[in-house]
C-alpha cells in the first residue's frame, strides 16, 4: 500500500480553479519536491494534504485511509507534519515548549517523555543549546529548524514542506536545507513545495513539475531537469539556467 | 489643608470599610467579566453562525444600555418575577455581565491580532481548534489585552460606585454617610476621590508591571 494516495484533488476560489484534477501517489520514505511558477496551487495541495484548506473534490488516501472523510480531522493531523513558510512558531513559548507541545499536550506522553524526546530532536537540528530561548531571538534560519523540531516531535508518517526557505536570507538557506538532507537520508518521508532547483535535483526521489492547477510532469529528478518530456516544464527550467 | 486631615482621618474607618466593598465588587465583577468575555470574544471569533449572533447580540445589548438600567433591573424589577437579589449579589452579576461585555470587544481585537499563522500551526500538530485557542491563541491574546484591560478595571473600580444607589455600603456611599452627619462635604467627598485615586494609581501600576512581567522575550 502506498503511504499517501492522492486522486483527483479539485479545490477552487470562487471562480479560479486552483487544482484541477491532482493525482499522484507517495511511498514511504519517499522524498518528492514539487516545483512550478508562483501562484499554480502548489501551497494549496499541500495544505489540502492535511485539511488546512478543504478540498472540494477528489480522495487523499493516508495509509488507505481517507484523510477527505475523517471525522476527527485532528487525528490525521497528528500523523502529518508540516512547515511553513513562515515559520509559524508559538510565539510566547520556549524553543523546548513548541517542540514538545506535540507530543506533551496533543499525543499526551508524560511531560518528562515528550521533553526527553523534544531535547532528542533539538540536538539533531543542532538547538539544543537554544532551548530555552524564544522565537524572537532566534534566527530565520534557527526558526526554521524549530519548525522542522517542532513537526518532527509528533513522529509523523509524513511532512510538508510548504516552501521553508523562501523567507529566509540567502546566507541562512544552508542550515535549513542541511537539516532536510539528514532527515531524506534518514528515511523520512517529505513532500516539499521549493524554489531551491540544486536542492530538488540533489535531494528528491521525485520531482512533480505543477503548473495552472495541473500535474504538469512527474519523474525522478535525472529525467525532469536534465531530459523534460514537456515543452513548458522545459520553459519553466530554463529561467533557472539562464540566470 | 488641616481640616482637610482631619475630617479626612476621622472619616478614615468608615471610607476603609466601604472600599472594602468597592474592592469585593471590582474584583469578584472583573474576574467574572474576564470569564465571560473570553467566552464571548471566543465564540464571536470562532464560533459558528449561532454562537456568532448570540454573542454579538449580548455585546451590543449590553453596551447599548446604560449600566444603572442594568443594575435596576436585577434589583428592582427581578423581584416582580420573583427573583429577589441581595444588593451586592445584584450588583455584583450586572457588573460582572456589563464588564464582560467590554471584555469580549478587547479580547476580541487581541485574538484578531494573532497572526492566522498560529491557528494554522496549532492545527498542523493535531491539536483540536478549542486546544489551539486555550494553548497558543488566548495566551498570546490576553497577553496583548493587558493595557485595554487596565482600563477596563479602572472604569470598573470607578462604576462599583452606582451600587451604593441600590445600598451596598461601598465607598462612594460611606462617604455620603459621614458627610451627611459632620456636613464636611467638601473635604469628605475630596477625601473619598483621594482613596479612589490612590487604588486606580495602585492596579495601573501592578498591571503595568504585570505586562512588563510576562512580556513575551525578543517581541
Amino acid at each position: 500500500m502506498k503511504l499517501l494516495e492522492v486522486k483527483n484533488l479539485k479545490k477552487r476560489y470562487k471562480d479560479k480553479e486552483v487544482l484541477k484534477n491532482i493525482s499522484f501517489d507517495m511511498d514511504k520514505t519517499e522524498t518528492i519536491v514539487v516545483i512550478g511558477p508562483s501562484g499554480t496551487g502548489k501551497s494549496t495541495m499541500l495544505k489540502c494534504i492535511n485539511r488546512l484548506v478543504e478540498p472540494d473534490g477528489g480522495q487523499i488516501l493516508l495509509n488507505g485511509q481517507d484523510i477527505t472523510k475523517a471525522r476527527r480531522v485532528e487525528k490525521l493531523r497528528q500523523r502529518i507534519g508540516m512547515v511553513f513558510q513562515e515559520f509559524n512558531l508559538f510565539n510566547h513559548l520556549t524553543v523546548l515548549d513548541n517542540v514538545r507541545i506535540g507530543p506533551w499536550k496533543v499525543k499526551k506522553l508524560s511531560k518528562e517523555k515528550a521533553t526527553k524526546l523534544a531535547m532528542e530532536i533539538l540536538k539533531n537540528v543542532g538547538l539544543d543549546d537554544r532551548a530555552n530561548a524564544y522565537p524572537a531571538e532566534l534566527s530565520g534560519g534557527q526558526k526554521q529548524r524549530v519548525g522542522i523540531a517542532r513537526a518532527l516531535a509528533m513522529e509523523p508518517d509524513l511532512i510538508l514542506f510548504d516552501e521553508p526557505t523562501s523567507a529566509l536570507d540567502p546566507e541562512l538557506v544552508g542550515e535549513v536545507l542541511e537539516v532536510m538532507r539528514n532527515l531524506a537520508e534518514h528515511g523520512m518521508t517529505m513532500l516539499i513545495v521549493t524554489h531551491e532547483m540544486s536542492f530538488a535535483k540533489d535531494i528528491a526521489d521525485r520531482v512533480i513539475f505543477m503548473e495552472n492547477g495541473e500535474i504538469v510532469e512527474d519523474g525522478t529528478p535525472e529525467k525532469i531537469f536534465n531530459a523534460p518530456e514537456k515543452e513548458r516544464t522545459h520553459q519553466f527550467l530554463a529561467q533557472f539556467t539562464n540566470r | 489643608m488641616a481640616e482637610f486631615i482631619k475630617v479626612f482621618f476621622q472619616a478614615f474607618p468608615f471610607l476603609m470599610s466601604g472600599l472594602k466593598f468597592t474592592m469585593e465588587l471590582a474584583i469578584i465583577s472583573i474576574i467574572f467579566g474576564l470569564g465571560i468575555g473570553m467566552l464571548i470574544s471566543t465564540l464571536r471569533v470562532y464560533g459558528g453562525r449561532i454562537s456568532y449572533t448570540f454573542s454579538t447580540a449580548y455585546v451590543e445589548i449590553i453596551r447599548g444600555t446604560p449600566l444603572l438600567v442594568q443594575l435596576f433591573i436585577f434589583y428592582f424589577s427581578f423581584p416582580q418575577i420573583g427573583i429577589h437579589l441581595s444588593p451586592i449579589v445584584a450588583s455584583i452579576i450586572s457588573f460582572s455581565l456589563n464588564s464582560g461585555a467590554y471584555q469580549a470587544e478587547y479580547i476580541r481585537g487581541a485574538i484578531q491580532s494573532v497572526e492566522g499563522g498560529q491557528m494554522k500551526a496549532a492545527l498542523s500538530v493535531g491539536m483540536t481548534k478549542w486546544q489551539s485557542i486555550r494553548l497558543v491563541i488566548m495566551p498570546q491574546a490576553l497577553r496583548k489585552v493587558i493595557p485595554s484591560w487596565t482600563n477596563e478595571f479602572v472604569y470598573l473600580v470607578k462604576y462599583t460606585s452606582l451600587a451604593y444607589l441600590v445600598g451596598v455600603p461601598e465607598l462612594t456611599a460611606q462617604g455620603e454617610f459621614v458627610a451627611s452627619r459632620n456636613f464636611e462635604f467638601m473635604n469628605v467627598f475630596s477625601g473619598v476621590a483621594v482613596v479612589y485615586l490612590f487604588v486606580i494609581l495602585a492596579i495601573t501600576w501592578f498591571f503595568s508591571s504585570l505586562e512588563k512581567k510576562v512580556k513575551i522575550p525578543g517581541v
